[in-house]
């Protein structure tokens, strides 16, 4: 049963080959069973029972929806309400929302089967997992490799397949590069695709919801859930929502794929260059065109994403203070000592690190070296996109330097760790919807094509993708645990 | 005060807008709920929630910018202001900070009898922060946000008040202005209205400024002035004695009147202002604005103006009367429904009906006498059924009761006699019973007549026309 797409399972249930109380407690089994990668921060096992009761009663009455007692998950920035949501730290350890965010209420809605709860890196900062406060996510091909991160769990979970699909974010890679490093197919969507309410804030203008599956196919699905304007969001957008599988056999003849030749340099590792390339001929061969594209101030893109990302979260994360929720340190002496002991012992090295490095780009007198530059310099880069993408259709690129790295080969080093958010980062600077999909493997271990697409084009980047996945099987290769 | 240094103020006003909700969130600014209870999750700043703009707090704030006559930003910009304070949820307050929807505008007051136009540098969007309870904790603060989200319009001036008085003219000027838009209800005891003052003091003919201290929250047009002269007086004083003012933030204790420094310049929070990426630009488009203009109402100043020419009322009557946009409804209509001279009806509008809604502490739109009832008591008195005096002794009933000033009339049996055949017989009587008084009048002495008229109108129990006893009691001691 975990092994088949969301149009066969929906198929399955409605031909009463199983039912969804049959399918989740089967997918839980496996959750339970698998429960050394540490992809989930909390179960739900009673509440997810109940779902799927009441999804089979939805299919019998025939008002079920393709998603209606399908199992999956969320990742644990999402707030559900009455089930704790921690963003992967210590802080939030004790914290339930006492509303869910948007796009969950939207799959609660489909009749959609959520399982738990996912981990990730604390806050969502981190590329391999390993801020979480629950532990690194193990890498269901090499356990002992990253899963990526900061989506770790919920790239782990789908790889793994201990959930049929399950939401992500995004604020410098965090769907792609762990898609990648498990060999699953996520998208980042347009920034303001997907509503923000209720999905804890790191970056809040770099930040996106998005989905992730086995397949292009269930990421539209999924994402067609999630999509759409909503009033709770002012940076949500309000431009209608395509059919995303209306277009997903559209041929790709005539499409015009750019390559940055900043991204394709002497620099890329040699596999992983000769692995894109072996992609890219695939598509020469479904009548894409290649063309060599040029964004000279893709350099800069590190430097301004940690200014800006830090600048952001280091207010954002201010509302942790141990006053209304969350962590408060025992026997606070007085204010200040409430202050610095509930953030001190409740947030981790890197959060911290995140919220020094912010608040001294937002100081007096840095300010317009730092954040104002580094806005400036996210300008640039966006020009340089919509001139790419005034020549292209679509752009193509590797999602990570390398596969998956080890458990503890990085984390030590944390510029050695932003460096290699190299390809990811750029796209949230420019609000571009982007996707990461399976395209082969380096030692036993999956690597990813990235897809960069124009503003609300995600139909199109998701065909571009299915028409990959139907000519090809990397997507269809699953690890053995 | 020593007359060589001349003191220089500049006010920030923050004015409570009267919306329904809160700025950024659905939850009600009503004043007075039971702690926390008008807390939304947006207003206790919970994990992942996000701010959506009150395009009423945007309306509200583009009103009073073109009253002023200031420039409307066509695009202003959210910020956050950051620092920790366990009443203010998010760790941020979102304000406007380089953008904000008002610019440059001014307003003109007067002092003893002088105008002088203010600038008003800038008036921004905000939100308020909640409050900390210091009160019945054991030893703990406890933290109510019901305010936390309120929106808050700080109008800034321009540092061109030169004394106390002249503050408190601004002040009580944008007070008056702010009720008369409706954007905010001006009630100073709730915190609705507050100022901070920034002060200082030079030299009389120097340019430069001197270095200035803020004194924080006074919510009192008695304490603006006397925390500013308070303040003056400290500063002279430090620097009469050899000492540098510093800037500073002050607080102003009214029990000990006086200010006491809260935090200097070196201690001041770094806010780390930056634009909030929450929340879009604001854009007042060209179309919005011609809307608002349109049905900006008549300005204090526009119909004091109209109500010294077009009703001929004199400067002092025209100034009372505008002080609140009801006052000035509630005489017109008075003047439309009575159909009298204005200004009979504005007399016995700043007269009786003003005293009698000051001692009872009543607003005119609390006032127990509408503007028809009142009407009718003008023109009573007006056409000469009553007289003044007993104009008194009818309004008196009105305020008590609920008939009308003609049932009044009829069922106290009030209405003037002017009979003059009634009249004599009565001033016949009492020439007879006086008769040693008469002489007296006719013997020169003209305070006589005065007692005739006393005794007459006691006969008549006041209600004697007053000009036809006059002329009778004249022809008969001729």
């Amino acid at each position: 049963m975990h092994n088949k797409t969301i149009t066969e399972l929906a198929q399955s249930l409605r031909a009463k080959e199983f039912s969804s109380v049959e399918l989740t407690q089967h997918f839980l089994n496996r959750v339970n069973q698998h429960a050394d990668l540490n992809a989930f921060i909390t179960v739900t096992e009673d509440l997810a029972l109940q779902a799927a009761k009441v999804a089979d009663a939805r299919i019998a009455a025939g008002t079920a929806e393709l998603l209606t007692g399908i199992p999956m998950a969320h990742k644990d920035i999402f707030c559900t309400q009455d089930v704790k949501t921690t963003c992967g730290s210590k802080m939030l350890d004790n914290f339930i929302a006492p509303y869910n965010a948007t796009i969950v209420e939207k799959l609660n809605a489909a009749g959609a089967v959520n399982l738990g709860k996912l981990n990730m890196d604390e806050f969502a900062m981190g590329s391999s997992n390993e801020t979480s406060f629950y532990g690194a996510v193990k890498n269901p091909w090499n356990k002992n490799a990253v899963s990526g991160g900061s989506s770790g769990g919920s790239a782990a979970a789908v790889a793994a397949q201990l959930a049929v699909c399950v939401t992500g974010s995004d604020t410098g890679g965090s769907i792609r590069q762990p898609a990648a490093f498990c060999g699953i197919t996520g998208i980042k969507p347009t920034y303001g695709r997907v509503s923000r309410f209720g999905m804890i804030a790191y970056a809040s203008s770099l930040d996106q919801g998005g989905s992730m599956a086995q397949s292009a196919e269930d990421c539209a699905i999924l994402l067609q859930a999630m999509a759409g304007f909503d009033a709770k969001d002012s940076t949500s957008v309000d431009v209608s929502v395509p059919d995303y599988c209306a277009d997903l056999n559209k041929p790709l003849a005539g499409l015009k794929i750019g390559l940055p030749k900043e991204f394709f340099t002497a620099d890329l590792n040699a596999d992983m260059a000769a692995t894109l390339e072996t992609a890219i001929n695939e598509y020469k061969k479904l009548g894409a065109e290649i063309k060599e594209v040029s964004m000279p101030n893709l350099k800069y893109a590190i430097p301004a994403y940690y200014v800006i990302a830090s600048a952001e979260c280091s207010s954002n994360l201010s509302r942790f203070d141990g006053v209304r929720f969350g962590y408060r340190c025992e026997n606070p002496a007085d204010l200040n000592d409430l202050y610095t002991r509930s953030r001190g012992e409740a947030f981790g090295k890197e959060v911290k690190r995140r919220i020094l490095m912010g608040t001294y780009a937002l100081s007096a007198g840095y300010y317009d070296a730092y954040y104002l530059k580094a806005q400036q310099v996210r300008r640039l880069i966006s020009d340089d996109f919509k001139n790419a993408l005034n020549e292209v259709d679509v752009i193509f690129s590797p999602v990570t330097p390398t596969p998956a790295f080890n458990i503890g080969e990085k984390i030590a080093n944390p510029i050695e760790m932003y460096l290699a958010d190299i390809y990811t980062i750029a796209i949230n600077l420019a609000g571009l919807p982007a996707m990461s999909i399976p395209a082969g493997f380096i030692n036993g271990l999956p690597v990813g094509l990235q897809v960069i697409g124009n503003y609300f084009d995600e139909a199109r980047l998701l065909n571009v993708a299915h028409a990959y996945q139907n000519a090809t099987d990397w997507h269809k290769q699953s690890p053995s645990l | 005060m020593n007359t060589q240094w001349e003191v220089v103020i500049g006010l920030e006003i923050h004015a409570q807008l009267a919306t329904k909700s809160k700025i950024f969130s659905g939850a009600a600014t009503a004043y007075g709920a039971e702690p926390n209870t008008q807390a939304c999750v947006i207003s206790l700043g919970m994990p992942g929630v996000l701010p959506v703009l009150n395009e009423d707090a945007v309306r509200k704030a583009v009103i009073f910018g073109m009253a002023i006559e200031a420039e409307i930003a066509p695009y202003s910009v959210f910020a956050r202001k950051n620092y920790f304070y366990p009443d203010l949820p998010k760790g941020y307050q979102i304000s406007q900070f380089e953008l904000p929807i008002v610019g440059n505008g001014h307003l003109d007051i007067e002092v003893e009898g002088e105008t002088k136009r203010i600038g008003v540098t800038r008036a921004h969007l905000e939100e308020d922060a909640g409050k900390s309870l210091h009160e019945n904790f054991h030893g703990s603060t406890g933290i109510d946000l019901n305010r936390a989200g309120t929106p808050l319009l700080e109008i800034v001036s321009e540092p061109d008040m030169r004394s106390a008085k002249e503050a408190v003219a601004y002040m009580r000027k944008i007070h008056d202005l702010v009720r008369y838009l409706k954007i905010c209800d001006g009630n100073m005891q709730e915190g609705s209205f507050r100022c901070d003052a920034n002060v200082s003091v030079r030299p009389k003919g120097q340019i430069e400024f001197g270095t200035r201290a803020e004194i924080k929250n006074i919510n009192s047009f008695k304490f603006v002035e006397k925390a500013i002269n308070h303040e003056v007086e400290r500063q002279i004083e430090v620097i009469e004695n050899g000492g540098r003012v510093v800037q500073e933030t002050r607080l102003y204790d009214s029990d000990k009147d006086e200010t006491r420094s809260m935090r200097s310049k070196e201690e001041a929070n770094d806010y780390r202002y930056f634009p909030d990426p929450d929340l879009l630009p604001v854009f007042v488009s060209d179309e919005l604005k011609a809307e608002i203009k349109a049905a900006l109402p008549e300005l204090p100043e526009a119909k004091k103006r109209r109500f010294t020419t077009d009703y001929k009322l004199n400067d002092e009557s025209a100034t009372i009367l505008t002080a609140s946009r009801e006052l000035a409804d509630f005489f017109e209509n008075v003047v439309k429904i009575s159909g009298c001279e204005s200004a009979i009806c504005a007399n016995w509008i700043t007269g009786d009906l003003s005293a009698a809604l000051n001692r009872a502490d009543l607003e005119i739109t609390e006032s127990p006498i509408n503007a028809e009832r009142f009407a009718g008591l003008v023109a009573r008195i007006a056409d000469d059924t009553i007289s003044g005096k007993i104009g008194k002794q009818v309004f008196e009933f009105l305020w008590n009761g609920s008939e009308s000033a003609d049932e009044i009339i009829e069922a106290q049996g009030l209405r003037q006699i002017t009979d003059t055949g009634a009249i004599e017989a009565i001033i016949d009587t009492i020439l007879a019973a006086n008769e040693k008084q008469a002489e007296q009048y006719r013997g020169g002495n003209e305070k006589m007549f005065g007692f005739f008229v006393g005794q007459v109108m006691k006969a008549m129990q006041g209600k004697g026309n007053p000009a036809e006893i006059n002329k009778i009691l004249k022809a008969k001691l001729a």
